[in-house]
């Protein structure tokens, strides 16, 4: 695991080495083992390396045998090993034991389809200086980013947003459409960054710079069947799923340093953390976060795994104050405005495992949007039911099965539940029915943008322009499967493999693996029957039957609680004295706020006096407390204060 | 009681439209159509609501017939103020 930058000079200027250097000096704390530059005339490459595979002879940039092929790779390819022998057969010589070289040997067996025989993660770059050709590629759901921007006479790469920034070139301003669409889904659409003169390459996609044009192109979707098979045995289906899982576990185990496991105490990680202790007998170390909240800790399950799974656990403790301490550095590295804090104990899980020696982690991401996990699908599934029969007395008491570890919402009265869940009409014809609630609740929080903001954004709808993007047989797929796209596809690799995943792991060097996201896993989850995922309201149906025999049955059975943390408490004290840090002070000051002109002094001031007297506000203030305090912070320093180095804005 | 609906309608705008005034609405309006207040809102001016006038609201009290309007809330406000004088 690694960080990689690039330049490639458009009018044909020498690629400057000190500009390479700068821009994969900033990206030190993703590879901190070894690092390289190489660059030949009008192109050049970078790498930051984090030493996993062949520790001895992995240096990158990497050429082959003849110099004609040139790579920088961050990431792993995990069925190298069979790659190899393929290759090997057809000729092709290796001179180290790396899966960055098999990319490379793969490269000039297949060219850009070489990645179509790759299960792994990645982002790399391959300069074809015969052709004069880059190539970048990223892997299929988005794991590993890899961020771009053409300025008039460059073309630049990086693992991160702040590479590409340390280029003259790049401009620093932020994208208010891309800000508008976190403001209403969380994340932004893909190819936008928060940062207008910055693009993301989106997950699955490949991209060609050759002769100054730059093409993108597909070359992996999750596709959900029309018809999936509907009479499938669930046994066999079972089956089928724990022998994949079991084999993209195997796979995920393959390092030359060790691997230790996340255990959340939900039934993920201890899937996986299981299925890794019967791949192999060596001890499994394994690692979680703890909270005060009892609405958010999970140690007791946690402990319960680990009694039962036998592993060595350690865990950090997660306090509001450390979030609130914390938080601009976990901005620096999300580089995105951000609705929840869940990023930030991560950010200390992830110091954790480094402190303890670990490079590779196993997870278990993934698992909720392709084996239906997610509460969001449940609640679709319910409000459809209704809708139905919409004077029915009895089907909107199923509303009270929904989220039962939110307190808050748990307090609501029976009516005004109802009238957050209620479906108007014409919602049953929408392609965002499963997320219109969530949605419209979190747009919300437009309000308080500036009056400038606003003007701006008057003509534009984010929900049109998804529209825009779907894939052309998804008004043809099951509603489940819909709802499960628009999580795969999108907050997926745009907030949970980034915010909460890739960006907060390298942060302390730490790679994250999930066998859910071997792609031979997906695949086969989206081609199940929907009531497979969710059998009437149980989740993740499927996975619970095949690994009966392996996890704790309280792990199994408990509700689903997702990995939520403390928001607006992290910032204002409960007691009513105050924000708890400076920085919070001074970047939610009305002269500050008036000064960046993107949020209304007033309208945040008022919400500023609400967390400060506090009482528990709603989720949705909740949001808006953390969204805007994370975009001040990406203005802070990135845009006003940037300096390439953590911890140096002006606050 | 137009002092009342003053006192209220300040506080909706103030705690629920964060001083937002170009979103006018009547005293007839529905709070919960004209998405002015959202689930957890109405938990907030019950709280409102008992702080300011020592009334007690119960739970089955906070239903949209009794809180969704400035004018239906000020009926209900009202009754309790003078059941209990």
């Amino acid at each position: 695991m690694c960080g990689i930058a690039g330049i490639l000079n458009l009018d044909g200027a020498p690629a400057e080495a000190s500009l390479l250097r700068g821009m994969i000096q900033v990206l030190r704390h993703r590879g901190p083992d070894d690092n390289g530059v190489y660059a030949d005339a009008a192109v050049g490459l970078a790498h930051a390396r984090l030493s996993i595979v062949d520790l001895s002879s992995g240096h990158q940039p990497m050429k082959n045998a003849d110099g004609s092929l040139w790579i920088t790779f961050n990431g792993e390819i995990f069925n190298h090993v069979e790659l190899r022998e393929t290759l090997a057969r057809k000729g092709h010589v290796f001179a180290t034991t790396s899966d960055t070289e098999v990319i490379l040997h793969m490269y000039a067996e297949a060219g850009e389809d070489c990645v179509r025989h790759f299960n792994g993660q990645w982002a790399f770059a391959i300069w074809d200086a015969r052709k004069r050709k880059l190539f970048l590629s990223r892997d299929r759901l988005g794991i590993r980013p890899l961020f771009y921007a053409r300025t008039a006479r460059t073309f630049v790469f990086g693992s991160e947003i702040k590479s590409l920034l340390m280029h003259p070139g790049v401009e620093r301003r932020l994208d208010l459409v891309a800000l508008s669409q976190i403001f209403t889904f969380w994340w932004c659409l893909p190819p936008r960054s928060i940062f207008q003169d910055v693009l993301a390459l989106p997950p699955g996609h490949s991209l060609t710079v050759e002769r100054g044009d730059i093409a993108v192109r597909r070359h992996w979707q999750i596709e959900f069947g029309i018809e999936p098979n509907g009479h499938a045995d669930v046994g066999a289906c079972a089956e089928q799923l724990r022998g994949l899982l079991l084999d993209a576990t195997r796979l995920r185990l393959r390092a030359d340093v060790p691997v230790a496991a996340h255990l959340s105490g939900g039934l993920d990680s201890a899937v996986v953390a299981a299925f890794t202790r019967k791949v192999n007998d060596t001890p499994l170390k394994t690692f979680s976060i703890t909270f005060e909240d009892p609405e958010l800790d999970e140690s007791v399950f946690q402990n319960e795994a680990v009694r039962r799974l036998g592993t060595e656990h350690q865990a950090v403790h997660c306090s509001t104050e450390d979030i609130g301490r914390e938080f601009p550095d976990v901005i620096w590295h999300t580089e995105t405005p951000i609705l929840r804090t869940a990023p930030a104990p991560l950010f200390r899980l992830s110091r954790l495992v480094r402190e303890h020696g670990y490079k590779v982690v196993l997870t278990g991401e993934g698992s909720d949007e392709i084996l239906g996990g997610y509460d969001i699908y449940k609640e679709a599934k319910i409000r459809r039911f209704w809708a139905a029969q919409p004077d029915s007395k009895l089907r909107p008491l199923l509303l009270r099965k929904l989220y039962p570890y939110m307190r808050d919402l748990q307090r609501q009265p029976d009516a005004y539940l109802k009238a957050f869940f209620r479906v108007r009409p014409q919602d049953l014809a929408s392609p965002f029915f499963s997320h219109l609630p969530r949605w419209e609740l979190t747009g919300k929080l437009q309000m308080f943008f500036s009056r400038d903001v606003r003007a701006a954004l008057r003509s534009y709808d984010p929900c049109a322009e998804l529209e825009q993007q779907l894939p052309k047989d998804y008004a043809r797929w099951d509603p489940f499967c819909q709802a499960q796209y628009l999580e795969a596809a999108y907050l997926l690799p745009a907030y949970i493999l980034s915010s909460q995943g890739d960006r907060v792991a390298m942060a302390h060097a730490v790679e994250g693996r999930s066998p859910f996201l071997d792609h031979r896993v997906v695949e086969f989850a989206a081609q199940l029957p929907p009531h497979l995922k969710m059998k009437v309201l149980d989740e993740k149906h499927l996975l619970k039957r095949c690994t009966t025999d392996l996890v704790p049955a309280s792990v199994r059975r408990r509700p689903k609680q997702p990995y939520r943390a403390p928001g607006v408490s992290s910032f204002f004290r409960a007691d009513g004295s105050g924000a708890r840090e400076a920085y919070v002070e001074e970047l939610l000051s009305p002269q500050r706020l008036q000064r960046d002109g993107v949020f209304d002094p007033v309208a945040v001031e008022k919400l500023v006096a609400k967390a400060k007297r506090g009482h528990t506000i709603g989720v949705k203030d909740d949001m808006a407390v953390v969204g805007i305090l994370s975009t001040q912070l990406v203005l802070d320093r990135f845009i006003e204060n940037f300096s390439g180095r953590a911890g140096h804005g002006a606050v | 009681m137009e002092r009342f609906e003053h006192q209220l309608r300040k506080f909706i705008v103030e705690n629920f439209l964060f001083g937002d005034e170009t979103m006018p609405f009547s005293n007839e309006d529905s709070l919960l159509d004209r998405g002015l207040i959202d689930s957890t809102g109405v938990l907030e001016l019950v709280a409102f609501l008992q702080q300011n006038f020592a009334i007690t609201i119960a739970d089955d009290e906070i239903v949209p017939d009794n809180l969704d309007s400035i004018l239906g809330i000020s009926d209900f406000v009202g009754q309790k103020l003078q059941a209990r004088a």
